[in-house]
């Protein structure tokens, strides 16, 4: 149940594989103007000799010697098609690997400033697209033009602003859940707004005498999610919505752990007038090891005319592209990331009804039966797709660094801070059984052990523990800031 | 084996969830939902499963309704050539299924890779520190501002961007000020140059960024960064200037015309067209890096002393500091700016210095073909273009763009007698045919 990831080293092992920068480096002369080339390494570029560089120094390596580095490069690399990837509130599950083919369609691969009427195709996927999202969601309107999950918050949060500024309300606090995401609060903060930290209940929920006392008319929204990064429900959502909403906020939906609720409630039911969806986690579009991913938008119908521009209708030719009346305008270049759009529209489409609710249902009896499993005490329950256990006496993070000699990837660690040296665990709904156990024999094994042998994993992969505080003291952000 | 569900990557048979249940102790995985009465859903969203085959029939049939068309458009989004081996590479499921690199130790390979995008920005710019990514050129401009807001912050809110400005980047850079106390003032240009006397006149102590383009929207190339870098130095605002990797490995190096920051898409490598999907690229000084936004990937040693690479400087970002962070972004476009990576290596710097140059060359060939022809004058700037420029029709622009639309050819219309067109990656045919369908509509 081990493994070893591969690892490639020069003779005196001091590199797992070198650098482009390393193997090759090459360095062109470029002549501006109508200069006679010297040799092979000048090229003439037909530009003034002021506008031009002098020299571009660059690795210059053979198509061969690419392919190897790179597949060395990948087989460096964790991911959820080489093992299990518990980590909460990210929602690493598996990608079906059609959609990659349909995503790269030549069809798909077109300008966004065509005229309408000769991207009829692409209006429509659209266009269908959003449908399905407010029906997931029980919203109205949706915009697929945020580019990630933060994005979608953003835009969340400045469509609130410009509902309250039409109505002539100006507002200054969003109130957010102290264990909520990071990236709440940095939206929140973007989008010019103080931020309120809401303390939990002792249950772990929304505490609704704290919530009372942080409401007011200087309320513009509250920032939930739910089931909340405990994994817990927030069993008193209508009486959170109605308190919210009678200071004349507005509810805000983190789709992060949408993932848990497919097909069995729906935020626009609870009460939320926005929220944000994370196809790349909800939907099962690949994460690409940190992007891109899609954070489409859907409001209650009285918001819908403040949603970002374009968004996509049905009309006499077919679809068209329109502007909300109110529309904030743009919070992308374009269109967003619409290759991610495609692939969610596909694996939506794939599952349907019965497979959607049957992935929550899957995600949430993982959760449990893998929390049943782990020794670690985990503090707040009854939990749904993802649970935090405790470290107790270990450090969470030294925890996880001995969980990957295991063979597997650690879930998210020191957070929510709720619970001391939390490990946040989401193990999906595509692990089996087996898997499950196997992940639980690394959480017990390590629980067994001492801190010496934590404080010196993990000691099977292609790097030992890495020196973050070198990396942060001294900076060398690129192979030209190396002194070896 | 049964399956006891409708998710087809759930893999659970009937048998092992009757066991998983018995063992938590409850009779169905509904008992597992702790979800109130009056907020629950039967589940009907009206969304028929459909096989594998019939998805992606679907799909196929309704893309299929956009026109097969050449397109010479850009303004900012490109249709590159993508060699093979970048698609075959990144779509190993390792780099394509993993996760941001939290655990740097098992995650060596994707940091190495964004480690070398980082270098070889760094090269092209000039500049010690680029990120590792944001979403695109707009949302990279907006971070810019805030960034500018940050630095500057005692000096004050102005910010000033040229009046030849993709309108989507502006709405970008509008709402990414919203929240600040900044604000966005257009500067004129000079026959799509710009108005260096004019920007002088506008720029004083209170500006915090002077924003401009090389190659501009419009195709042309800056002529006097040096003299503008100067402007915004002399009242110690940011200077940042956008461009694209491929101009970039031919043009002066924007560290020594006096660029603070440079931004950019880098989509331009490693991406076809997608819609306006795009690779937000973006580097500064390292006297900035503190105040940077984004991911950064740093080498550092293992506990065996060998070199390593690990996410770094995480305490500026929203995961950490919270309201406090640089910026909101999280997920960014790794994978993009791995391909990105991938296509820079692939070409290596006489491939992209050829990529560039022939970028110019056929720019101005084409140009020169359409200016023979009567009722067309192109370029109508006299100046230096780099993969697209604009003309100027007789005959009102919307009705050249429908014409040829109907001869399979998409192009801009930018004002009432002028069109844009991008040669980017047109093939010498493509290009033939297009003058010819030109000529037909000119004179027909």
């Amino acid at each position: 149940m081990t493994f070893d990831q591969a690892r490639w080293r020069r003779d005196d092992e001091s590199v797992y594989e070198p650098l482009l920068s390393e193997k090759d480096e090459t360095t062109v002369e470029i002549n501006g103007g109508d200069a006679e080339s010297a040799d092979d390494s000048t090229v003439d570029v037909p530009l003034p000799d002021e506008l031009t560089r002098d020299e571009l120094t660059l690795p210059e390596l053979s198509e061969p010697e690419l392919a190897r580095h790179y597949t060395r490069l990948s087989q460096m690399t964790y991911a959820i098609d080489t093992g299990p990837y518990p980590l909460g509130s990210c929602t690493m599950k598996y990608n079906p690997k059609f959609t990659e083919d349909v995503a790269g369609l030549s069809d798909a691969a077109i300008h966004p400033d065509r005229p309408e009427r000769r991207k009829q195709g692409t209006l429509e996927l659209q266009y269908r697209l959003q449908d399905y999202l407010a029906r997931i969601g029980g919203m109205d309107a949706v915009s697929l033009q945020p580019p990630a999950g933060a994005a979608g918050e953003f835009t969340g949060i400045l469509v609130a602003k410009a509902y309250h500024e039409a109505r002539g309300d100006d507002r200054s606090e969003v109130i957010i859940p102290e264990s909520a995401h990071g990236t709440n609060f940095a939206s929140a903060a973007l989008g010019g707004y103080d931020v309120v930290s809401l303390p939990g209940g002792e249950d772990g929920r929304v505490d609704l005498d704290a919530l009372d006392t942080a409401l007011s008319e200087e309320t513009a929204a509250l920032m939930l999610t739910n089931p909340n990064t405990l994994g817990l429900f927030e069993r008193d959502i209508e009486e959170i919505a109605a308190m919210v909403h009678d200071v004349g906020g507005l509810l805000y939906y983190d789709g992060a752990n949408l993932n848990a609720l497919l097909g069995r409630a729906r935020p626009g039911d609870m009460g939320f007038d926005i929220m944000h969806y994370n196809v790349h986690k909800t939907f099962a579009t690949p994460h690409g090891g940190g992007g891109p991913g899609a954070g489409p938008v859907g409001v209650v119908d009285e918001l819908a005319e403040f949603l970002p521009a374009p968004r996509v209708r049905r009309s006499e030719m077919g679809y068209e592209e329109f502007r909300p009346e109110h529309s904030i305008g743009k919070v992308h270049g374009f269109s967003g990331n619409w290759l991610v759009l495609v692939k969610a529209y596909a694996y939506i489409a794939r599952l349907g009804d019965e497979g959607l609710a049957d992935a929550s249902a899957k995600a949430v009896l993982n959760a449990n039966y893998l929390g049943e499993q782990v020794e670690y005490e985990v503090p707040y329950g009854p939990f749904h797709h993802e649970f935090v256990a405790s470290a107790g006496e270990q450090d969470a993070a030294d925890v996880a660094k001995r969980m990957l000699d295991y063979g597997v990837h650690p879930p998210t660690t020191k957070w929510p801070e709720i619970v001391g040296e939390a490990l946040m665990t989401e193990p999906t709904e595509i692990e089996s059984k087996d898997t499950l156990d196997q992940l639980a024999r690394a959480f017990n094994a390590v629980i067994e052990e001492d801190d010496e042998t934590l404080a010196s994993a993990p000691e099977r992969t292609a790097a030992r523990l890495i020196d973050q505080t070198a990396a942060a003291r001294n900076l060398r952000l690129s192979w030209q800031a190396l002194d070896e | 084996m049964t399956r006891s569900g409708g998710s087809p990557y759930a893999p659970h048979t009937d048998a092992e969830t009757a066991a998983m249940l018995a063992d938590i102790g409850v009779e169905a995985e509904a008992d597992l939902f702790d979800i109130p009465e009056g907020v629950g859903f039967d589940g009907a969203f009206g969304i028929d499963s459909r096989s594998e085959r019939e998805v992606r029939t679907e799909v196929e049939r309704m893309l299929g309704r956009n026109d097969d068309m050449v397109e010479l458009l850009g303004r900012g989004h490109y249709d590159t050539y993508v060699p093979s081996l970048v698609d075959n590479l990144s779509q190993r499921a390792e780099f394509l299924t993993s996760y941001t690199q939290y655990q740097p130790e098992v995650s060596q390979g994707f940091l190495q890779v964004l480690f070398e995008y980082q270098s070889m920005l760094a090269e092209l710019t000039g500049l010690e520190v680029a990120n590792c990514s944001m979403y695109d050129a707009a949302t990279a401009l907006g971070e810019t501002a805030t960034l500018a807001d940050r630095i500057r912050s005692t000096t004050g809110q102005r910010v000033l961007v040229p009046a030849h400005l993709r309108s989507g980047k502006r709405g970008v850079l509008d709402n990414y000020v919203a929240g600040t106390d900044l604000h966005v003032e257009s500067y004129p240009m000079d026959d799509g140059c710009v108005d260096v006397d004019a920007l002088a006149e506008l720029v004083e102590d209170d500006v915090v960024l002077v924003y401009a383009e090389s190659p501009t929207v419009r195709g042309v190339i800056e002529e006097r960064l040096d003299s503008i870098a100067g402007i915004a130095d002399g009242h110690d605002a940011l200077f940042a200037l956008g461009s694209d990797p491929v101009s970039l490995s031919v043009l002066e190096k924007p560290a020594r015309v006096g660029a603070d920051v440079v931004i950019g898409d880098a989509s331009v490598l490693g991406l076809p067209a997608s819609y306006g999907m795009g690779l937000g690229m973006f580097a500064t000084r390292e006297e900035y890096v503190r105040q940077v936004p984004g991911r950064l990937v740093g080498a550092s040693e293992d506990a065996a002393e060998r070199r390593a690479y690990t996410l770094t400087l995480q305490t500026r970002e929203q995961h950490i500091r919270q309201e406090r962070a640089t910026s909101n972004i999280c997920t960014n476009q790794a994978w993009v700016a791995l391909r990105a990576a991938i296509h820079a290596a692939w070409l290596g710097p006489s491939g992209l210095v050829e990529t560039a140059r022939d970028s110019i060359v056929r720019t101005s060939r084409l140009a020169d073909a359409l200016d023979e022809l009567s009722g067309i004058d192109a370029p109508v700037h006299d100046r230096h273009h780099l993969r697209e420029f604009v003309a100027e029709t007789e005959q009102p622009a919307v009705d050249i763009v429908d014409a040829l639309a109907d001869q399979g050819y998409a192009v801009h219309a930018v004002d009432d007698h002028e069109i844009q067109l991008c040669v980017n990656d047109l093939t010498e045919d493509d290009l033939d045919g297009f003058v010819a369908a030109v000529t037909e509509v000119i004179e027909g």
